[in-house]
């Protein structure tokens, strides 16, 4: 186990580095972004100063070079804007993204085991098709879109949630129920087919000759052997979640880290987009890491792999 | 000339191939969900094509003194935007954008991670090692988010979109790929060609390929949607298609400024996309039951 643990902790690093030096010469490639940074008027000599000052009329390796050894010590540089800490501009936005997907994937859950378990135990009924259907139509909505009508639904023709902004629980519901609906038809999907596949198994089949309360089979025998794969599902999903809540903070101007890097790409702001890539692809392996780890936790197969 | 066996041979092939055609279609035609697909698929690549002929109005055509009309007014279906251009028109045409981006990135996504899953998968060694680490490394970053930051850089345009959402995209073909060909490389049949020295050339391309050809049917058919709506957030988000162009992700966009005033702008553009992505889900299902129902994405 000592040895997995081990072994997939260096791949977490290796990871994070690559992706890191991936977009480092991705955006070194799309051009100088000196001339950004001054007025259009601004002359040759000047822009030819500021390239000096800013380093970028260095050689890519010497940039590259340089780049690593700061990152290693966390050191991203500064918002060529704000002239602040690139990485702490990002860690200060981070507590809002962990808010917005953890509350999602709290609703998603929340709504998503009973539905998929009541669903297969009522299998090809009404309910049933019911469900099933929703989460079809639920995995075709773009996210994007359903949190515009939530907008136009809640915050304009009702006026009972505010649209936009951070800062209160309030604030938090219409984002949070945007970004869960993906993961509530993807779990309720999985859910169903997990519980159906537990349902038909012999112990099950024992147990309902044996007399055991519909409840209780259910709940007890059924229901604890599936959550083994939701489990590991959840924990693979999380990683969906945070990509998918940079979208959905853009559409509520939800102060976090997504926003935070898509309003820096806009900008060319490159300092806080590699800080933002850092931390993202960290938290993604981290927690597919842990998946992992979990995985192998329950089932001794893979730590033998 | 040709021989009687010769002639019975060609008839037969082709009465088979026929046979089975009508059989797709009865299967799909027993199938509610995979038929609806197959249905709004059809319509979605009639409207591409021939959308500026099907839509009433120029989706170009600004009119001021018809702006922001609601939808059923002066002949406007689903009314006009904030300068006067009519959605409906606009909506029709911008099927072509979805459509193209759809199909074109699942074909070149689809073929580069197909190459890379097949060498990856038979050669492996140290070349599979470090393909599968670059998987690895593009896996532990969120697609939508890879396919904003390259797009971010390699600017807007339907041809960069295209290479953004497919340098996202291959990665998944690789993996499934990949694993395919592992499987399928320690069947008996390659075994026995190998043994008999079959050249490794004609193993891969008269033994192995045609084994993926459902697997990578099934994949491509479940990623189109995926495309769809990546590249209508994309636009939406401005790193996509550009205004004027009509695309459902830019209408949107653009319709985010009037959500106080006009439902319908935020309304109906969603709706199109929604229809399009259920339809290529509800195929792409369907074909995964019908031809594969143990595949596993």
């Amino acid at each position: 186990m000592l040895d997995f643990v081990v072994k997939r902790s260096l791949q977490v690093i290796i990871v994070v580095f690559l992706a890191l030096t991936a977009v480092f010469f991705l955006i070194r490639l799309s051009g100088d972004p000196t001339a950004l940074f001054l007025p259009p008027d601004t002359s040759r000599e000047q822009i030819e100063e500021y390239r000096e000052i800013l380093g970028f009329n260095r050689p890519l390796y010497v940039q590259y070079g340089e780049f690593v050894g700061n990152a290693i010590q966390g050191d991203f540089g500064q918002s060529l804007r704000s002239g602040e800490s690139a990485l702490g501009l990002v860690l200060a936005r981070l507590p809002a993204t962990f808010q917005l997907a953890f509350s999602a994937l709290f609703i998603s859950l929340l709504i998503s085991i009973p539905l998929g378990v009541l669903a297969a135990y009522k299998r090809n009924s009404i309910f049933d098709r019911i469900a099933v259907a929703a989460t079809v139509v639920g995995q075709a909505i773009p996210s994007f879109w359903l949190g515009l009508l939530l907008i136009y639904t809640f915050a304009v023709s009702f006026s009972l949630l505010p649209s936009s902004g951070g800062g209160s629980i309030v604030h938090l519901i219409l984002p949070s129920v945007t970004l869960a609906t993906y993961s509530i038809a993807r779990f309720t999907r999985f859910t169903r087919s997990t519980m159906l596949d537990v349902l038909r198994k012999d112990y099950i089949r024992t147990a309902k000759a044996s007399g055991a309360p519909t409840g209780s089979l259910v709940l007890k025998y059924a229901l604890k052997n599936s959550l083994i794969p939701i489990i590991t599902l959840v924990a693979l999903d999380l990683g969906t979640l945070l990509g998918g809540a940079v979208v959905v903070e853009m559409v509520f101007a939800w102060p976090g880290v997504g926003r935070l890097l898509l309003q820096s790409l806009l900008n060319r702001d490159f300092p806080i987009v590699l800080a933002g890539v850092f931390i993202i692809a960290f938290i993604y392996s981290i927690v597919n890491f842990i998946a992992d780890i979990l995985y192998a936790y329950v089932n001794p197969q893979i730590r033998v792999k | 000339m040709t021989t009687k066996s010769e002639v019975n041979v060609v008839k037969g092939s082709t009465r088979r191939k026929s046979l089975r055609i009508t059989n797709f279609f009865k299967k799909l035609l027993g199938n509610w969900s995979g038929f609806v697909g197959f249905v709004i698929i059809f319509l979605l690549i009639i409207i591409s094509i021939f959308g500026k002929q099907i839509a009433p109005y120029d989706p170009m055509y600004t009119d001021f003194t018809k702006k922001l009309l609601p939808p059923l007014t002066e002949g406007h279906l689903l009314g006009t935007d904030q300068l006067g251009r009519d959605v409906l028109s606009r909506i029709i045409v911008g099927a072509r954008v979805s459509v193209i981006i759809g199909l074109v990135t699942v074909l070149v996504a689809g073929t580069f991670g197909t190459i890379v899953g097949i060498i990856s998968g038979y050669f492996r060694g140290w070349i599979d090692v470090v393909l599968m680490r670059i998987v690895d490394v593009q896996l532990s970053f969120p697609f939508i988010l890879l396919v904003l930051v390259v797009s971010a850089i390699t600017g807007t345009g339907l041809r960069n979109i295209i290479i953004s959402l497919a340098i996202g995209g291959w990665v998944i073909f690789a993996r499934v790929i990949r694993s395919e060909v592992l499987a399928i490389r320690e069947k008996e049949f390659i075994t026995a060609c190998v043994a008999t020295g079959v050249k490794r050339s004609h193993i891969l391309f008269k033994h192995i390929l045609p084994n993926l050809i459902t697997p990578i049917i099934i994949l491509g058919s479940l990623q189109i949607a995926t495309y769809i709506i990546a590249e209508a957030s994309i636009s939406f988000l401005g790193f996509g298609v550009q205004p004027p162009a009509p695309a459902w992700g830019n209408m949107l966009s653009e319709g985010k400024d009037y959500i106080f005033s006009s439902w319908w702008l935020i309304t109906f553009p969603g709706i199109a996309i929604l229809i399009t992505a259920l339809g290529v889900n509800l195929f792409g299902d369907w074909l995964r039951d019908t031809l594969d129902p143990e595949f596993v994405e």
